[in-house]
């Protein structure tokens, strides 16, 4: 008979209950390699047609199902069940709206992202061939802009929690993004925005973004690279 | 529950899809008109997010390159199926349209001279077939992941409007005019009407129907589906791309990049095959050719493995930090999916499906068109399509690498800006029909109250394995007629599918039911285009027709749903004439 594993799922159906639960599920080991996202799909697909959850590349790369599961978030998708103990508690990411189950409202979220001008900014006019860029200034960028927007990191930052209006690692490690770019010259107006004590001053490097970071990011080192540079900029 | 309200905007444009091409238009057509964007999905998990290995122009950053011959290799690549005027148009365009993409932000890799980086590619050549050619501009192996942000940030900047998690259900039509779309509020549930002066599909791409695909789980091929009831055709569906390098047992893309940076596939001899096959540019002919040589590999015994169902694909013999460097996502890929560290151990693949090359057909300037053999193209007024859902058609009967992130932009871009010179021509909006939109309604309606006794997950089991097995790499008569029963039965038990889900908030159960009817829809045509198509040509190989049939087969194929639900397949000639080159006449594909 086929290994189970327990999967233990947060429920909420605002249409019908008045407070979450937690819901038992005994999902069946198909195949080695099996992720997260496997045991997901099995238990709507063959349990309960009614769990909700996003999902979309399954790979990792467009960042649709960030979970909380055993309490670190990470992406369902290139999480294998084995390497997880049972029972495996699967729940939202903390800290936002419960829009169903396992689905959280990313407005916050997304707003901050759009807060800090994440969109290359340039006033000279641009030449006629691409602008140029050395390997080495185009370096800078990595470790930045494979960011996936999936909100792991900030919703398992306490500064975010705590804080309502704070940006959180995701949205300045994209300002960063930005301000390291060779070509970018919105630096200042970045600035203005992310020095203030709800931008980088309210990161206490508590460091669960590093931990939380399916691309292996680190929103922490981001954060205190844009802090250095402020602080040169006042001396 | 309580859905008889529906809600109606108004806008000039509205664009259904926010992957590549959906936001390319939408940056074209908001600067002008009022325009929104209706997704599935937030457009950041769009699936042209997951393209890795690069996008073509001639831009020459690395050796001389020529767009004359990005076009032969475009034309040959299609099988002499691709329509040579607009395969002109895409190719010339296309280094415009990178530097345009360029100076968006786009994080490209770069040259030690600071220009983007570009790398070989499969059936990219230079001097008309004579050797493989750097022509694909990549931003490492993440090129559809940055080139997706880089388009919805400047979406942002210029303030697109956004109508995000919202599913189509109609295509809205009156007085021959496309005049808007019913969709549904996945978050919250409800009908929403979109009254519209022009809609245009980038509705994406469809392999979900395959056991083995590299695609999304949202890649159901809505749109094809939606313009099929509406009672327009859908063209060529029965080339359907399977690439030659999905991981083994799940099916996820190894790009092609890793050919181009040098990597190549061998046997369980540990011979490179594909010498036998492409003598010229072995491992990187094009994915219709080395598709078909692995699974003959694999067919004659020579595959790897306890059960000799794969093939290896070796990148060990090269630099690791070039690895790391060029194709990190694919080490990552390769790690997380098949347990191998990719600078020390050869990777198991397996062809898996991929792409599209059909779709709605479009001319070149993005706007869906009628036609017939006897009939020239002409434009249904006030739709347009762009991307993997559209036909324009610049692939044929086989797409080359990197030129379907080129046709998104290229096509995003022209067909919003052909939607806008519409919407300026036209005074007021072309009202709605009466009742609009209550097929759409009724649909949903029904799947919500049905008590019949079919699971949906069972169904869509049993599609993906028989299309998988009947409708894959080779067809043959016999297997694509079995297919066609299986296809009348599904769609029998489909009509008693029941839902558990009966509620309005974020029905993913809902979703995915409907997304499963659009499938059989579709999944008709393709399967009855490839029976009818006694020929091989580019992706589509008849191991009873071998050979590609130019004197009788030299068309495309356009399949209408009738009212009965059965499909009515007419045809319409290539269009072999380019805009000012003279035409590449067919001939032998050899690479």
């Amino acid at each position: 008979m086929a290994e189970k594993v327990t999967f233990k799922v947060f429920r909420f159906n605002p249409e019908k209950d008045k407070k979450p639960y937690y819901q038992d599920f005994e999902v069946e080991i198909r195949k080695p390699g099996m992720m997260v996202l496997d045991g997901l799909n099995q238990i709507r697909w063959e349990m309960d047609g009614t769990l909700a959850f996003r999902r979309s590349c399954r790979e990792g790369v467009c960042g649709s199902d960030g979970l909380n599961i055993n309490g670190v978030n990470m992406l369902s998708c290139i999480t294998h069940i084995s390497d997880l103990k049972p029972p495996i508690v699967i729940q939202p990411l903390p800290s936002l709206p419960v829009v169903k189950d396992l689905v959280v409202d990313l407005t916050d979220f997304m707003n901050k992202f759009f807060l800090v001008k994440p969109y290359l900014i340039t006033y000279s006019p641009p030449p006629d061939k691409e602008r140029l860029q050395t390997p080495e200034e185009r370096k800078k960028l990595d470790g930045l802009y494979e960011c996936i927007l999936c909100a792991c990191c900030s919703t398992s930052c306490p500064s975010y929690w705590a804080d309502p209006e704070y940006l959180g690692p995701s949205a300045l490690l994209n300002s960063a993004r930005f301000i390291l770019d060779s070509r970018d010259e919105g630096a200042d107006e970045r600035f203005e925005i992310i020095n203030d004590r709800h931008g980088v001053w309210r990161c206490h490097t508590i460091l669960n973004c590093i931990e939380a970071c399916p691309k292996l990011l680190n929103p922490t080192e981001a954060i205190g690279e844009l802090k250095k540079i402020l602080i040169k900029k006042k001396f | 529950m309580a859905m008889d309200k529906v809600e109606i905007h108004k806008h000039d444009i509205v664009i259904v899809g926010a992957g590549g091409a959906g936001l390319r238009a939408a940056l074209a057509a908001s600067k002008e008109v009022n325009t929104a964007v209706v997704s599935e999905v937030l457009p950041t998990r769009s699936h042209t997010v997951s393209a890795q290995g690069g996008v073509a122009a001639t831009l020459s950053n690395v050796e001389p390159d020529d767009w004359l011959w990005h076009m032969y290799d475009t034309v040959k690549g299609s099988d002499y199926l691709g329509d040579q005027d607009a395969i002109e148009f895409l190719c010339r365009m296309a280094p415009e349209i990178i530097i345009e993409l360029e100076h968006m932000g786009m994080p490209f890799s770069r040259l030690e001279n600071g220009k983007i980086y570009q790398r070989r590619f499969g059936g990219h050549t230079k001097e008309f077939g004579k050797e493989a050619v750097c022509r694909s501009c990549a931003a490492a192996d993440r090129t559809g992941h940055a080139m997706v942000h880089t388009l919805y940030e400047q979406c942002l900047k210029n303030g697109v409007t956004f109508y995000n998690e919202f599913f189509a259900l109609q295509i809205l039509t009156n007085e021959g005019h496309v005049v808007g779309v019913l969709a549904w509020d996945i978050v919250n549930g409800g009908f929403h009407l979109f009254h519209t002066k022009a809609t245009l599909f980038a509705t994406g791409g469809y392999t979900r129907i395959y056991r083995t695909t590299t695609n999304a789980h949202i890649n159901t091929g809505d749109g094809l589906a939606l313009t099929m009831r509406a009672g327009f055709p859908v063209e060529d569906l029965e080339f359907v791309q399977f690439h030659p390098t999905g991981i083994y047992g799940v099916g996820n893309l190894i790009s092609e990049a890793v050919r181009g940076e040098g990597g190549y596939l061998v046997n369980k001899d540990g011979e490179r095959f594909m010498k036998r096959y492409a003598p010229t540019v072995w491992d990187l002919a094009s994915r219709d050719v080395v598709s078909r040589a692995m699974a003959e590999e694999i067919r004659h015994g020579r595959g790897c493995g306890p059960k000799g169902d794969y093939i290896l694909l070796k990148v060990d013999h090269l630099d690791p930090e070039l690895i790391h460097e060029r194709l990190p996502g694919i080490w990552e890929l390769a790690y997380v999916f098949a347990h191998v560290d990719c600078t020390k151990e050869p990777i198991p693949v397996v062809p898996t499906a991929h792409y599209s090359m059909g779709g709605i057909p479009t001319n070149l300037h993005g706007e869906v068109v009628l036609g017939s053999m006897d009939s020239p193209e002409s434009p249904v007024p006030g739709f347009y399509a762009a991307g993997e859902c559209a036909c324009a058609s610049v692939h044929g009967a086989n797409r080359l690498g990197t030129n379907s992130l080129l046709d998104i932009l290229v096509f995003g871009k022209v067909g919003g800006e052909k939607a806008v010179e519409f919407c300026q021509s036209l005074p007021e909006h072309v009202p709605l029909p009466e009742n609009a939109g209550k097929e759409g309604i009724d649909e949903v309606k029904r799947l919500v109250d049905s008590t019949g006794d079919e699971k949906m997950d069972a169904i869509w089991e049993e599609l993906r394995d028989t299309m998988e097995a009947n409708c894959g790499v080779f067809r043959t008569e016999e297997t694509l007629s079995k297919q066609k029963k299986i296809l009348e039965n599904l769609c029998e038990r489909f009509k008693r599918v029941r839902l558990d889900d009966k509620g309005k908030v974020f029905n993913l159960d809902l979703i995915e039911t409907l997304e499963l009817g659009h499938m059989l829809e579709f999944s008709k045509a393709i399967v009855e285009g490839a029976l009818a198509r006694t020929e091989s040509r580019g992706a589509h190989y008849r191991d009873d027709f071998p050979e590609r049939d130019d004197k009788n087969w030299l068309k495309h194929t356009l399949a209408y749903l009738n009212e009965d639900g059965r499909i009515r397949l007419d045809y319409k000639p290539v269009r072999l004439k380019p805009l000012t080159v003279p035409t590449f006449e067919p001939k032998e594909r050899v690479y």
